[in-house]
């Protein structure tokens, strides 16, 4: 790494005698300067993060309509919200297509950085090739998605059909749309999780899995033994990111309903990010969206401690 | 790289490439349906079973796509561009800055501003703010313009804690101390010993932001109307106008990929190094 540093080293000897003024200066410039540079990060995020933040706990509280019209309501629109079925309905749908696409996008993921992980040739063109999803825009995805699941020349009912399967009609029930959703965000993320995981996995020392091939361990015992169990701040650390992406899963199920935020005709894959958009924004009821957010958080919290103790247990930890 | 071992736990068995290539075949064939359908004919796209080799209609579909009014889709991608190289220059002039304030500047509160940093990254900000982001901006009466949906994104906490980490293993706090010493002001050592150091951090943390924003789908739908879109509004439109017109919609979406997938085959060792570093230190 080449660094440029202006002043030759033969100056330091003999500092010029700084002016009193210039000494408050660069009494100031130690004092301050680290202020100063972290200030824009925070007074950006003051106004576009915090502020929006509180203000969607006040929004909440009231029957907020665009016009200027706001009732104060207190916790009523909470109450709504936990009693109407469509808001449950909602969170069922989210955390099942969380679950059906983060427990399979995970393993292959493992399995994916395990196999990366071997002596290869061509490795940057593996690594860049499973990187590609990544780089597809979610809509993109969802648009390619939703014609390969359409249910009369779509090419997946095709190849279904070879093995006898009648045409599925994959946005009609909670079960085949989910599958589908879930396998938009499984095929955009899982090569991504499989490098950080095989990041990891080149931090863990060889000369572990020498000797636990001198033991007569198998590859595949060294790999639950070894690797998975060494992995597990990582596997911890994606657990907690697909669960902030899985919760507030939002343009893949946008799409696949061709732009409606209904999720099918009953709400078969309605997300709650769907519902805060609806409500917001196509009922024009701000206040309700608002709770809804904030609901959604206490589930991504709810959802982060579920997880995280899950994935403490992974590979046969306390 | 490390040749030595010949353990059988590094042999490439049969198992191995059999799931590499499914992984690389799986990764890449959406990307080529895309293109396959982008280039036929609307009565080709919808055939049983459907084609699997790109046809001759390239020209022809990208012209209809132009002639699509209501789509936008120049527009969209103009203005696609403009917002992510706004927020990707902010960004990294932001993070750059406070990361190198983190890492080699002693401040008091230091450790918990970093902290708090890193919390509110786990907080997803946009979707929960939504609401009363969108309330400002008719209060501003900028919805309907690129400033709605370029200022929000200004704000990047994962920015700073990637500059952060790479400017504390980039420059050695020797380099630092030796600049104080020689009466160099905090700014001048910013720009003559931090900036060339972490140049390359910065040029990763770009290549991610510029992706993020090109492919922000659900604030743009909140706050831009139809008629002055982002990229990936043109689409959705088109999909939702359009909606049985598949070469059209592919094309459009095939044209909005290629300026990501352009950049990220020109830097793709640079963006695979710098996702593997981050994922070590994080």
């Amino acid at each position: 790494m080449t660094l440029h540093v202006a002043a030759p080293p033969a100056e330091r000897a003999a500092p010029p005698p700084p002016a009193r003024g210039r000494r408050l200066l660069s009494w100031l410039d130690l004092r301050a300067s680290g202020y100063v540079l972290v200030a824009p990060y925070f007074l950006l995020f003051a106004i576009f993060g915090v502020f929006p933040l509180v203000y969607t706990a006040w929004v909440s509280l009231h029957d907020w309509e665009l016009a200027g019209d706001k009732t104060f309501l207190g916790l009523e629109n909470y109450g709504y919200l936990i009693s109407d079925p469509v808001f449950w309905n909602a969170v069922l749908n989210t955390i099942g297509i969380f679950a059906l696409s983060t427990v399979p996008q995970l393993v292959l993921a493992l399995m994916l950085a395990n196999a990366l992980n071997k002596r290869l040739r061509a490795r940057l063109f593996l690594r860049l090739s499973i990187l590609l999803p990544m780089v597809t825009s979610v809509v993109a995805v969802a648009v390619v998605f939703s014609q390969l699941y359409q249910r009369d020349y779509g090419l997946i009912n095709w190849f279904l059909g070879l093995f006898g399967v009648d045409n599925i009609h994959w946005q009609g029930e909670k079960w085949s749309s989910w599958i589908a959703i879930a396998s938009m965000v499984d095929w955009r993320w899982t090569g991504y999780n499989a490098i950080i995981y095989l990041a990891a996995m080149q931090t863990i020392p060889r000369d572990v899995y020498e000797a636990a091939e001198l033991d007569g361990a198998s590859p595949r015992r060294q790999f639950w033994q070894i690797t998975v169990p060494m992995l597990r701040p990582t596997i911890i650390f994606t657990v907690f990111v697909s669960t902030i992406g899985g919760f507030t899963l939002f343009a893949e199920p946008m799409i696949f309903d061709g732009g409606l935020a209904d999720g099918g005709t009953d709400g078969q894959f309605q997300t709650v990010a769907m519902l805060i958009y609806k409500e917001a924004f196509r009922e024009f009821d701000y206040g309700y969206g608002a709770a809804a957010a904030w609901l959604l958080f206490a589930l991504i919290l709810i959802g982060a401690l579920v997880n995280y103790s899950l994935a403490r247990r992974i590979g046969g930890g306390k | 790289m490390s040749t030595a071992t010949g353990s059988r736990v590094w042999h490439a068995g049969p198992l191995t490439k059999i799931t590499l290539a499914l992984g690389v075949l799986l990764s890449a064939f959406p990307l080529y349906f895309m293109i396959i359908i982008a280039t036929r004919t609307n009565d080709e796209a919808v055939d049983v079973p459907p084609p699997l080799l790109p046809g001759g209609r390239l020209g022809e579909n990208v012209q209809r796509l132009l002639d699509a009014e209501e789509a936008h889709f120049l527009l969209g991608l103009a203005n696609s561009f403009i917002v992510a190289a706004t927020v990707t220059l902010s960004v990294v002039a932001i993070s750059t800055l406070a990361g190198f304030a983190f890492a080699k500047l002693r401040f008091r509160g230091a450790k918990v501003l970093l902290l708090t940093i890193l919390i509110t990254m786990m907080v997803p900000l946009q979707q929960m703010g939504v609401v009363p982001l969108y309330l400002m901006m008719v209060e501003l009466e900028w919805n309907g313009t690129l400033k709605a949906v370029i200022l929000p994104f200004l704000v990047n906490g994962f920015g700073v804690f990637m500059m952060t980490q790479y400017t504390t293993q980039a420059v050695p706090d020797e380099l630092v101390e030796a600049a104080r010493v020689d009466g160099a002001a905090t700014m001048r050592i910013w720009w003559n010993v931090v900036l060339p150091a972490v140049r390359p951090g910065m040029a990763v943390l770009a290549l991610l932001v510029f992706m993020q924003t090109w492919n922000e789908f659900m604030w743009p739908l909140v706050v831009l109307d139809p008629q002055n879109p982002t990229v990936q509004l043109s689409i959705s439109n088109l999909n939702g106008q359009y909606t049985n017109d598949y070469p059209l919609i592919f094309m459009g979406t095939a044209l909005s990929v290629v300026p990501l997938l352009f950049i990220f085959v020109l830097f793709g060792r640079q963006i695979v190094g710098g996702l593997m570093e981050g994922a070590v230190k994080a």
